[in-house]
């Protein structure tokens, strides 16, 4: 994992080891935000500066706090409480000091401490032992993949209201079955770089 | 609302107010793991301990958490639980416990947890909240086993690890034996599994309705 170059591991998470599409994290939201294409571009922005954010944060936390004072095992507790805390600062910072964001961004704040994506790239980053610099990067580049996800279904959503689907699939069914789609297409991306 | 029955809580959280197929909620964290059905028989009974314990410890405690801080004390109870179960998978099944990764962390941001905690456990008394907090576990888990079935014997031809297909294919005169859809697999095999589900139950859910007018 040391040598892993930023560049390389910043479009892997974006593309070939999509947060969303390879392992299904985050979905609640996707599946509930994912109308409108700018409500989900709000959603998405807000979550890939959390991400950014919280996986620099817990990093410096794990490696330096709860692993020289061997107490990883209290690392969820750890990680979650960060994460409500950045959330939290985050809302009052942009309420504070940037209103028009506040409105953009403020209402999907308090949806962005039960995403787990956000929990799963802090957890990713533990298991593959990330450096510092690649943590950031990896947690800017999920983010993105995320944005990149729920954009393209709101995008499809959008246009599918007038479609005729049949009513059991209404929903939820029809929005699963594109993800899977959009998830084959994004295998398409694996053979440019390849992370583990 | 009245102090609903066991029989009612049974049926709700089973079939009629299913998480996975009617809410479509927490599919998150145990998704990624249903290509194998032992890995998710294990998800889903660690999913099924937390939900049960904290719902029991949130509604033996709703007359003394404050409001405000309502949430936290919730998500700090269900992190409390997923170290338990965290700590037990790495020390009896430590080669599950790798495989699964992050997704048993994973189960603190479960949306249907903390559904459960505020819509029936914060306003319930400890028996019908632990009772509601198993049965969502199952009710949970039995979707995620029905689609780990078919995803684990159409992708490796296996059902918890013992070859079925094969032999199958060979006894209906195949030379080739079973041919893996490793489709099934990767992620989209996920997706399109659950969807199909979906449809299948919901389906059935219109006919039961129309049936009963």
């Amino acid at each position: 994992m040391e040598n892993l170059s930023p560049w390389v591991l910043f479009f892997a998470a974006i593309f070939t080891g999509n947060i969303l599409l390879t392992y299904f994290l985050g979905m609640c939201s996707f599946l509930s935000v994912s109308r409108q294409v700018k409500t989900a571009l709000g959603l998405g922005l807000a979550v890939t500066f959390v991400l950014t954010i919280t996986a620099a944060v817990n990093h410096i936390i794990y490696f330096h706090v709860l692993v020289p004072l061997g107490i990883e095992y209290l690392r969820y507790i750890v990680f979650i409480g960060v994460i409500a805390a950045t959330v939290q600062f985050l809302e009052m910072f942009i309420e504070r000091y940037s209103e028009v964001l506040y409105i953009n961004l403020g209402i999907f704040l308090p949806l962005i401490t039960v995403n787990c994506a956000i929990l799963g790239v802090s957890l990713f980053m533990v298991i593959r032992q990330y450096t510092f610099i690649q943590s950031v990067v990896f947690g800017a580049g999920s983010g993105l993949g995320w944005l990149l996800a729920i954009l393209a279904m709101a995008g499809i959503q959008e246009r599918l209201n007038e479609k005729k689907i049949p009513p059991p699939l209404r929903g939820p069914g029809i929005a699963l079955i594109i993800t899977g789609i959009m998830a084959m297409a994004f295998i398409g991306f694996s053979g440019m770089v390849q992370i583990q | 609302m009245a102090a609903p029955g066991i029989r009612d809580i049974i049926r709700e959280d089973l079939w009629k107010n299913n998480p996975v197929t009617v809410q479509v909620l927490g599919i998150c964290s145990t998704l990624a793991v249903t290509n194998l059905l032992l890995n998710t028989l294990i998800m889903g009974l660690g999913l099924t301990f937390v939900t049960a314990f904290s719902a029991l410890t949130v509604s033996l405690l709703r007359n003394v958490i404050p409001p405000r801080v309502r949430m936290i004390v919730q998500t700090l109870i269900i992190s409390s639980y997923v170290v338990v179960v965290d700590i037990t998978l790495k020390a009896y099944v430590p080669d599950i416990s790798k495989a699964l990764g992050p997704y048993v962390g994973l189960i603190i941001t479960n949306c249907i947890i903390m559904g459960r905690l505020e819509a029936f456990s914060s306003s319930n008394k400890p028996v019908p909240a632990l009772m509601d907090g198993v049965m969502s576990g199952i009710g949970y888990s039995w979707v995620l086993l029905v689609i780990a079935f078919f995803r684990e014997i159409l992708g490796f031809g296996t059902v918890i690890g013992i070859p079925v297909m094969d032999p199958l294919m060979k006894a209906m005169g195949s030379s080739e034996g079973w041919i893996q859809w490793s489709f099934m697999i990767m992620a989209p095999g996920g997706f399109f599994m659950l969807a199909v589900f979906i449809w299948v139950a919901n389906t059935l859910s219109a006919k039961k309705v129309t049936h009963s007018q």
